[in-house]
């Protein structure tokens, strides 16, 4: 018997992400995306397991099948091939808060162990020592998907015990806090960071380490996490396959607008 | 009906000092851009802006120290630059009065003061700081008529005990000023591709102002009324301006312009090669065909132009820019 040994993969951290947030995105979902990773993964998705998933952009695309990536959430690459190009009231009124959306792609500069996002600023909110761009749609999309991804940066400071501000809400407090809020439905289900995946616990919606990225272990990414980690059921990330690599690396991103 | 066309200069000589305005387009697509430069250059001050999601549009503003109060949800030029960088100095420095709000909130503010009502119900904002916290005093709210005497407010849906939704107030402008791709001369507009949230900024503003790519005959734009923008009432002025958004992007008609955009984003991170850039691309040139050609003139943007088949240029240069 021959055996074929095909040489190994070799992908980059933005590759691994990308292919581990798409694969998040479930065929004939709505996928409400957001600039960078979630364009990348959002067209991968399209372009493998996902062929009817709705991309819908909240400056006003929906439907949209891209030849090219965009660098913009309004960027005319979302248009030609759409299904409908409107505005924001009509994303955000009709599709957003009238539970349309299945999954929605958010990040931020620091999320807590409840996947609560700040984007607005770190230090005293009237006088802060750094100002960051603001909400824009990511409070809608936190407060109205059916379910979010997030996407972070894994660093100690930028996972602390408590953000400076709540700009977009995921479990808050734990518990049933979110829906004593007043968020009847949605949440964060996963956050996909630069070291591994967390998920969360059903009842007390605690983060927990689902997996760490090929080359760490579970005791390296709780080092490099702010708050206790949980990581009794950390397994290793899946890879991505030969297939999404080409697909990303030829299809989806061949002008390395965003793949490193 | 009569024309509404005017010059560039006197349509943003119409805008005074302490003026409540909104821009339209989002982030890196079809803000004014030639009437921002000519409110830079006439060194307006004071300016009380009211936006969404904008982009260099208000950063530019911000730098040039013509603005004194903002209501936003977002500024930055998304991939292109992640933060508006005058905008982080201007909070950072406290020279700016701001309130945040998320997209929805702001766009569903637009649409209130654009239905005539004084404010409207959603479901957003629950659980976040953005609903639970103030960026303005209740002096500065106070000092100002032109600002809400609230951020918000919560109520129970008379409807239903126990659902909770979130008001917001109504916005109602002085100004509101909008790039296009065509208008006639007395101020019929059609907006191609997504229409961001213009027609709703346009219809709570007193005056509007409407920069276009192309003047076009009435009858072209009546053949499709299904396609255009705004009631003919709601446009007082029309200013024909080719390339008027750039370095941003405008649908069918040219791609933004990475080089531009990484130009501006690395001198707005330096106090003095912003004003360097202001100097150079402002202040230093008489009107916007002076910007055009100081940006690379028609060479440069014929690499931009779009391309028909697509509605931007398949071909341009645009890798990461950082």
């Amino acid at each position: 018997m021959t055996t074929v040994s095909n040489p190994p993969l070799t992908y980059s951290l933005t590759e691994l992400m990308t292919v581990t947030a798409a694969r998040e995105i479930r065929d004939n979902e709505v996928v409400f995306a957001g600039t960078g990773l979630p364009m990348l993964g959002a067209m991968l998705a399209q372009h493998t397991h996902a062929p009817n998933c709705l991309i819908v952009f909240e400056a006003g695309a929906i439907g949209s099948r891209m030849k090219h990536l965009p660098m913009s959430v309004g960027d005319p690459r979302t248009v030609r091939g759409a299904a409908m190009a409107v505005g924001l009231a009509e994303v955000f009124t009709y599709i957003l808060q009238a539970g349309k959306v299945d999954v929605g792609f958010i990040s931020g500069a620091q999320i807590d162990r409840y996947g609560n996002i700040n984007s607005t600023s770190v230090g005293d909110y009237r006088h802060p020592q750094v100002r960051f761009p603001g909400s824009g749609g990511s409070c809608d999309i936190a407060c109205l998907a059916q379910r979010t991804v997030i996407i972070a940066q894994h660093e100690k400071r930028r996972l602390p015990e408590k953000i400076d501000y709540i700009t977009s809400p995921g479990w808050l407090t734990g518990g049933e806090s979110r829906k004593e809020s007043g968020l009847i439905w949605g949440g964060p289900s996963v956050v996909v960071t630069t070291k591994g995946v967390l998920r969360f616990r059903p009842t007390s919606h605690e983060a927990y380490l689902a997996s760490y990225h090929p080359g760490l272990s579970a005791g390296a990414v709780r080092d490099d996490t702010g708050f206790t980690l949980d990581t009794a059921d950390a397994a290793e990330t899946p890879i991505p396959t030969a297939e999404e690599l080409h697909i990303l690396r030829n299809v989806v991103d061949p002008e390395r607008v965003f793949l490193k | 009906m009569s024309s509404k066309l005017i010059g560039l200069a006197e349509a943003a000589k119409l805008v005074p000092d302490g003026a409540t305005l909104s821009l339209g387009g989002f982030t890196a697509q079809r803000h004014p851009m030639a009437f921002v430069y000519e409110l830079i250059r006439q060194k307006r001050r004071d300016l009380y802006l009211f936006g969404h999601s904008p982009g260099g549009d208000w950063d530019i503003l911000l730098g040039a120290g013509c603005v004194k109060r903002v209501e936003l949800a977002y500024e930055a030029d998304e991939a292109f630059g992640t933060i508006g960088p005058r905008w982080r100095r201007a909070v950072q420095a406290g020279r700016v009065e701001w309130e945040d709000y998320s997209n929805f909130g702001m766009v569903t503010r637009f649409q209130a003061g654009a239905m005539g009502l004084p404010f409207l119900p959603t479901r957003t904002m629950f659980g976040s700081d953005v609903m639970a916290k103030a960026a303005l005093t209740a002096e500065q709210r106070a000092a100002d008529p032109r600002t809400s005497p609230q951020k918000l407010a919560v109520i129970e849906s008379p409807f239903q005990p126990g659902e909770k939704l979130v008001l917001l107030p109504a916005i109602h402008t002085e100004f509101c000023v909008l790039h296009v791709q065509k208008a006639t001369e007395n101020g019929l507009v059609r907006v191609e591709g997504q229409t961001f949230a213009d027609n709703l900024q346009a219809l709570c503003a007193d005056r509007v102002i409407v920069t276009a790519e192309e003047i076009v005959p009435e009858e072209d734009l009546r053949r499709e009324p299904e396609r255009n923008l705004l009631p003919p009432f709601a446009v007082k002025h029309v200013v024909h301006v080719p390339y008027g958004s750039h370095p941003y992007a405008v649908y069918n008609y040219y791609d933004y312009d990475p080089r531009q955009l990484k130009e501006y984003h690395a001198a707005a991170m330096i106090d003095e090669d912003f004003q360097a850039y202001l100097e150079k691309y402002v202040y230093g040139v008489p009107d916007f065909a002076g910007y055009l050609a100081a940006v690379g003139g028609p060479g440069r943007l014929d690499e931009l132009k779009a391309d028909p088949d697509f509605g931007y240029s398949p071909n341009l240069k645009r890798r990461r820019l950082d």
